[in-house]
């Protein structure tokens, strides 16, 4: 196991490495000056000539990478066009948040979806059932945004029950970070949690059909055990795969949302970074987001590999 | 002696989407301590759903009526908790497939000895060497290690092996086997039948024996119930009913078992398929390929089950007619 982490590591590491030179490429396309965007009124020939150099910016493109490379290895990404502060701090600090919306998020969907998919591939055709047919349809056709302004105007407005808007770190303060975290998560859970169920729901009820399943009820055990022990461990496999890829792209940053509820998170910066063609903190959240998908990747496979005997990590 | 498991005018009727499926259409079997009811006829006869509905495995589609005395017990009406646990306590099953059959995330050594744990209630230092002892008794080398083997690190004629150890934790007094050979090759075939056959004898357990192989009908069983359509045609002991058969449909069925030392001369089909389960005719279900070809009564009355030696019954009114070659 240790080797096999090792190995996807390493692999991780040259996906990065891909990653910094694609997205140095896309920026060299993209029209127009960030260093004149980023001077806006205060331009002046001299000024922009010392922004340029001080960004390496006059260098061949080549020793600009290399440039960036080599940096990139110590941890210092660049400094921001925008605010003049180190690209890896400003990233950095964007962590908590991200991860705080996307795992709770997730957690809610899944303490949703998981019952939820697995009572109504059980009582296939019951209410429980159509009732979770409803939820799934509603989740996946009502836009994120509009729920999330209904939520704010009747747990806080109406009921006041959790502020509208707004951060708290959970160092800081672990009651207000929950009910801070509360709505947005609930949000976004909520849409996670009706593709959730459907994807439980139907892997259940692949595995209920399965000849295993007759020969577990042929052994008299309870229902409980059937469900728990037999069919639930072999339909969770495919599910831990739709569960990382709702965690990886909530990683990636839900603009919508950060902006409806004054969330810092990597999306927003994203969002400001591209407004501002802020190239180097543009650079540094992309790079971010896809060493957490890295991770979320490598965790899936780990899982996978406990998940599943018939798959061998070597 | 008292069967072991007994069904009385078992039926079976599945709501499917298109109506009512009769897979089971009043069936009376019994099989006692010790012997083997072998159960034969061509797929699609109920057969399968006739042992499943007999357990309470029948799906959830399934209305099941009838009597069914397991030991001491009327099954039906009984509330699906005890009728569970007299099922796992009391009775094993070997399916088809072993491929499918087993588990493919959990060890074999765990579900060999699931039910004697659920059962039993042995603990897990107990349950444990309780496996490694079920899979030496059918024969799965260095036991103590395949233990912990997962089923696709085994080969088919092993994991049907496993299906059989695991049929057997609890010592049950009633083996159901349905084509447990199909899905193996000749070799191992031969080696599953020895073996199931062995086991009875060591055991004592009685097997209800479902199979399209004549010839292991013949070896192994006592008696034979013919199925067709939901009914069966004939039954009595394997001698009687292979030495006399007296349906049209067993003599037919003789007929096309393939005999080595014949040669392929006298390799008979049946021509014609049997009725839909949705739409079954009021008289003889067989009538259609009959080819006795008896009378408007064949067509529209439902011949009874009258004897013709000591245990041996059968379905027609023409017990002593000859079959015609045209
Ligand atoms: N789940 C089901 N839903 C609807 N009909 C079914 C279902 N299972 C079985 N049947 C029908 O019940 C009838 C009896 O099926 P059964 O499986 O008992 O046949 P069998 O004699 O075991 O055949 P085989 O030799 O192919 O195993 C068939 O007509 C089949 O189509
Ligand atoms: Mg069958």
């Amino acid at each position: 196991m240790a080797r096999f982490v090792i190995r996807r590591l390493l692999q991780s590491a040259v996906v990065l490495l891909g990653v910094t030179l694609v997205v140095f490429l896309l920026l060299q396309l993209v029209p127009g000056d960030p260093v004149r965007v980023a001077l806006g009124t205060r331009f002046d020939p001299q000024t922009y000539e010392a922004l340029r150099a001080r960004a390496g910016l006059d260098q061949p493109l080549v020793v600009q990478y290399f440039d960036y490379l080599r940096r990139a290895l110590t941890g210092d990404l660049g400094v921001s066009f925008r605010s003049g502060r180190p690209v890896t701090a400003i990233v950095l600090e964007r962590l908590p948040a991200t991860l705080s919306l996307a795992v709770t998020a997730v957690l809610f969907a899944v303490v949703i979806a998981f019952p939820l998919g697995i009572v109504s591939a059980i009582r296939s055709g019951s209410l429980v059932d159509h009732a979770a047919r409803v939820f799934s349809q509603f989740g996946v056709s009502v836009p994120d945004f509009w729920m999330g302004i209904m939520a704010i105007l009747l747990f806080s407005g109406v009921l006041g029950w959790l502020p509208p808007s707004g951060y708290v770190a959970l160092t800081e303060d672990p009651g207000r970070w929950a009910s801070h975290v509360a709505l947005p998560a609930a949000t976004v859970g909520l849409v996670t949690a009706s593709i959730l169920t459907r994807f439980v729901r139907s892997s259940m009820l692949e595995v209920l059909s399965e000849d295993y399943v007759r020969t577990a009820e042929a052994k008299g055990l309870r229902t409980r055990v059937v469900v728990l022990r037999h069919v639930l461990r072999n339909a969770l496999i495919p599910v831990v795969t739709v569960v990382a890829v709702q965690l990886a792209s909530l990683l990636g940053g839900v603009i919508v949302i950060e902006v409806l509820f004054a969330w810092p998170g990597i999306g927003r910066l994203t969002y400001d970074a591209v407004a501002a063609r802020d190239y180097p903190v543009l650079q540094g959240a992309v790079l971010l987001v896809a060493a957490l998908f890295l991770l979320v990747n490598l965790v899936v496979d780990i899982l996978y590999a406990r998940l599943d005997p018939r798959i061998t990590v070597k | 002696m008292k069967p072991v498991l007994a069904v009385e005018d078992l039926t079976v009727t599945i709501d499917t989407r298109r109506g009512p499926a009769r897979a089971v259409a009043g069936v009376d079997w019994a099989v006692r301590p010790g012997e083997t009811l072998a159960l034969v006829g061509e797929s699609g006869s109920g057969k399968s759903m006739s042992v499943l509905a007999a357990t309470g495995l029948a799906p959830r589609t399934a209305r099941v009526s009838g009597r069914i005395h397991l030991l001491d017990t009327e099954l039906t009406g009984l509330p699906e908790q005890r009728r569970r646990r007299l099922r796992g306590r009391h009775v094993g099953f070997v399916f088809q497939d072993p491929m499918t059959s087993l588990n493919p995330v959990l060890t074999v050594g765990r579900q060999v000895v699931e039910a004697a744990q659920e059962h039993l209630g042995l603990t897990r230092r107990a349950a444990r060497s309780r496996a490694v002892e079920l899979l030496d008794l059918v024969g799965i080398p260095s036991a103590g290690q395949r233990v912990d083997a997962y089923p696709h690190q085994f080969s088919g004629g092993m994991r049907q092996r496993v299906v059989i150890a695991m049929a057997l934790a609890c010592e049950p007094d009633l083996l159901i086997a349905d084509e447990p050979t199909t899905a193996l090759d000749v070799t191992t075939q031969a080696q599953i039948v020895e073996l199931v056959a062995d086991l009875q004898r060591r055991l004592g357990t009685a097997v209800v024996w479902i199979t399209h192989d004549l010839g292991v009908v013949a070896g192994i069983a006592d008696t034979v119930a013919v199925m067709y359509a939901g009914r069966i045609l004939e039954q009595g002991p394997v001698d009687a009913v292979f030495g006399a058969p007296s349906h049209p449909y067993t003599r037919a069925l003789l007929a096309a078992r393939p005999d080595p030392a014949a040669g392929d001369a006298d390799l008979v089909t049946i021509a014609g398929a049997p009725p839909s389960p949705l739409d079954l005719p009021p008289g003889c279900a067989f009538w259609p390929r009959c080819p006795v070809r008896g009378d408007a009564r064949c067509e529209h009355e439902m011949p009874p089950l009258v004897p013709v030696s000591a245990g041996h019954q059968v379905r027609t009114f023409y017990p002593q007619a000859t079959d015609r070659r045209d």
